[in-house]
């Protein structure tokens, strides 16, 4: 399997990162070399064993922890806008979105 | 005062004393490190320092002294790779992406480290986001081993490393995804640990890869890191859903337990024709210290060892490329000044904020997570991950605690590995399986190789076994000088 120009265009567009030719093309040959130790992976026999996601579930009960459903934080908008690129009034600015 | 000169070559454990004593200042401590740091600038450890809010975090701790508080690091200055958010310091993550930003807050292990008394000196150069092995990654230039500046310090905390290293901060915060804490630590002849995932809280720790990114301490020796790792560990139950509920310990309780009897699993694949030659020299002549102690080695094997590295690299990148989702040029970080319209803002903030290798992973990352795929390489890596995680509880049967090489060379030279990532990724090969597990591993200096840099030892433990890594690796610097080694100039 390797990846095809048109298959990086579309990853892409997914990433939401804009590529020149250039980088497209080099990152293409970059992660094809990558795939091919990634081929050792994808022949191992993994039937019927349980994906991990918490690493400590390898060895007891992580449970996802819930907290009651009350207002814990104070409004903080002003310092959370501080580093903002574009806000007027409290709002975040983006280009406009409906014409 | 007559021991100012020599402050830089306290440790942490010393320097706490001396304050504690009143012998030193926590001002005069502050004023010493921020004016190595100063002198020692061409080393590139520093992404940020700022003297006014230093001494004034230094003078609070004179107060607080004086006043009889006895936290247990009173006065002691600290710097923190620049993960970690900090609302006195700009932070980075190393990247363009954030250049300018300012958190409203500080990251938990900040603040808790800061209530044990500790005064920030700055923050620390680090590769992009955490990822590389190299610090070459960072946007604002690499840091330099203070062994050979031509060489790389490792990474990603490599300006962490450096810091230690050279003395300009006696004590500093690290990050560990896949290594990030052990193999600059090696590289730079320091010690350094990796808790347990889930011991040490990830809120406020610019996220990389949720599932294997871990918080630790950095330092000289073995009782620092234990004196540092009982502040900075504890749950975190409202600020991080994976923090464990497990109480924070003392963790230099057991520093000076007898190693009689200690069963020392070796793992077979670890010392493979990939080792190269002097670091096997002196990771066996570590070996042979701890057979001195009383220990015990045993030969184990670790199945999957390689396998570590195209399921890391699958993982991390997957969780990578949805963690950086949110860098948007909408709420934080770089916009880009030119664009059509919402998607094309999207592309070209993202375009120009990031760095080459971050951009590869989240491609990566992307892909893997796309449909159609998601089975075949995100679901599989994480299925092989429980296969390495019981792998290590097979091992356990037969040994206490695993030690081996922490990379399979010492730091190279900067740019050598040209522009090849491959190169990067399979020099992880011993870090890896440990962060995959979430187990506890360290890096302990164990002498010198290949044009005179240091060589570190890697101890694994089994969930929650920090205690026993700082123990091992305490007894090991009773016995050995290699950490008390300076490299020349510094």
């Amino acid at each position: 399997m390797a990846l095809t120009p048109h298959d990086i265009d579309r990853i892409a567009h997914l990433a939401r990162l804009e590529l020149q030719p250039a980088e497209s093309e080099r990152m293409r040959s970059q992660i094809n070399g990558f795939f091919d130790i990634v081929d050792q992976m994808r022949a191992v026999d993994t039937t019927g064993v349980e994906p991990l996601a918490h690493p400590v579930a390898a060895i007891q009960t992580v449970a996802l922890r819930l907290r009651d459903d009350v207002v814990s934080e104070p409004d903080n908008r002003t310092a959370n806008q501080q580093t903002a690129p574009a806000v007027d009034r409290g709002l975040f600015l983006v280009p406009r979105v409906i014409e | 005062m007559s021991t100012t000169p020599a402050l830089h070559n306290l440790t942490v454990a010393e320097l706490a004393a001396q304050l504690r004593q009143k012998q030193v200042s926590a001002v005069e401590a502050a004023r010493h490190f921020l004016a190595r740091g100063a002198a020692h600038a061409p080393l590139g450890a520093y992404l940020a320092t700022d003297e006014a809010v230093t001494l004034a975090q230094a003078a609070q701790a004179d107060a607080r002294l004086a006043a009889g508080d006895t936290a247990p690091l009173l006065g002691v200055p600290m710097a923190h790779k620049d993960i970690f958010v900090t609302k006195d310091f700009p932070t980075t993550a190393g990247s363009k992406m954030l250049a300018g930003y300012r958190s409203p807050f500080d990251a938990t292990v900040v603040s808790r480290l800061a209530q044990a008394g500790v005064v920030t000196l700055g923050k620390l150069n680090c590769d992009e986001f955490a990822m590389g092995s190299s610090n070459e990654n960072s946007a604002f230039g690499p840091a330099q081993n203070p062994w050979d500046t031509s060489r790389v310090p490792g990474g990603s905390s490599g300006g962490s490393a450096v810091a230690v290293a050279a003395r300009l901060a006696p004590a500093v915060t690290g990050t560990d995804t896949g290594g990030s804490i052990r193999q600059p630590a090696s590289f730079c002849g320091i010690t350094g640990i990796k808790p347990t995932y889930g011991r040490a809280s990830r809120y406020g720790m610019v996220a990389f890869a949720s599932s294997l990114d871990q918080a630790g301490p950095m330092a000289r020796t073995a009782e620092d890191c234990a004196l540092l790792l009982s502040a900075l560990c504890g749950p975190d139950p409202d600020r991080d859903s994976t923090s464990l509920d497990v109480p924070a310990e003392d963790y230099s309780r057991h520093l000076n337990d007898s190693l009689e009897g200690l069963r020392i699993g070796v793992p077979q694949e670890f010392f493979g024709p990939g080792l190269s030659a002097d670091v096997r020299a002196a990771v066996d002549a570590a070996l042979k210290e701890y057979e001195k102690l009383g220990a015990r080695l045993v030969s184990i094997s670790l199945p999957r060892t390689e396998l570590s590295i195209p399921v890391y690299y699958i993982i991390a990148p997957a969780e990578a490329s949805s963690n950086l989702s949110r860098f948007d040029g909408v709420k934080f970080g770089h916009r880009a000044s030119q664009y059509t319209d919402l998607l094309d803002m999207y592309k070209k903030s993202r375009a120009e904020g990031f760095g080459d290798e971050v951009k590869r992973r989240i491609m990566v990352g992307t892909y893997v997570l796309s449909h159609g795929y998601y089975d075949a390489y995100y679901l599989q890596a994480q299925k092989i991950r429980r296969m390495i995680a019981d792998d290590f509880q097979q091992a356990f049967k037969d040994c206490d605690v695993i030690a081996g090489p922490v990379a399979p060379t010492v730091a190279w030279k900067l740019g050598g590995h040209g522009s090849d990532p491959l190169a990067d990724y399979l020099a992880d090969v011993f870090t890896l399986p440990a962060s995959l597990a979430g187990l506890p591993g360290m890096s302990v200096p164990a002498g010198f190789g290949e044009g005179g840099m240091p060589v570190g030892l890697q101890l694994i433990g089994n969930y929650f076994g920090e205690s026993r890594l700082l123990n091992m690796a305490h007894r090991l610097q009773q016995a050995t000088d290699w950490h008390q080694r300076a490299p020349e100039g510094i």
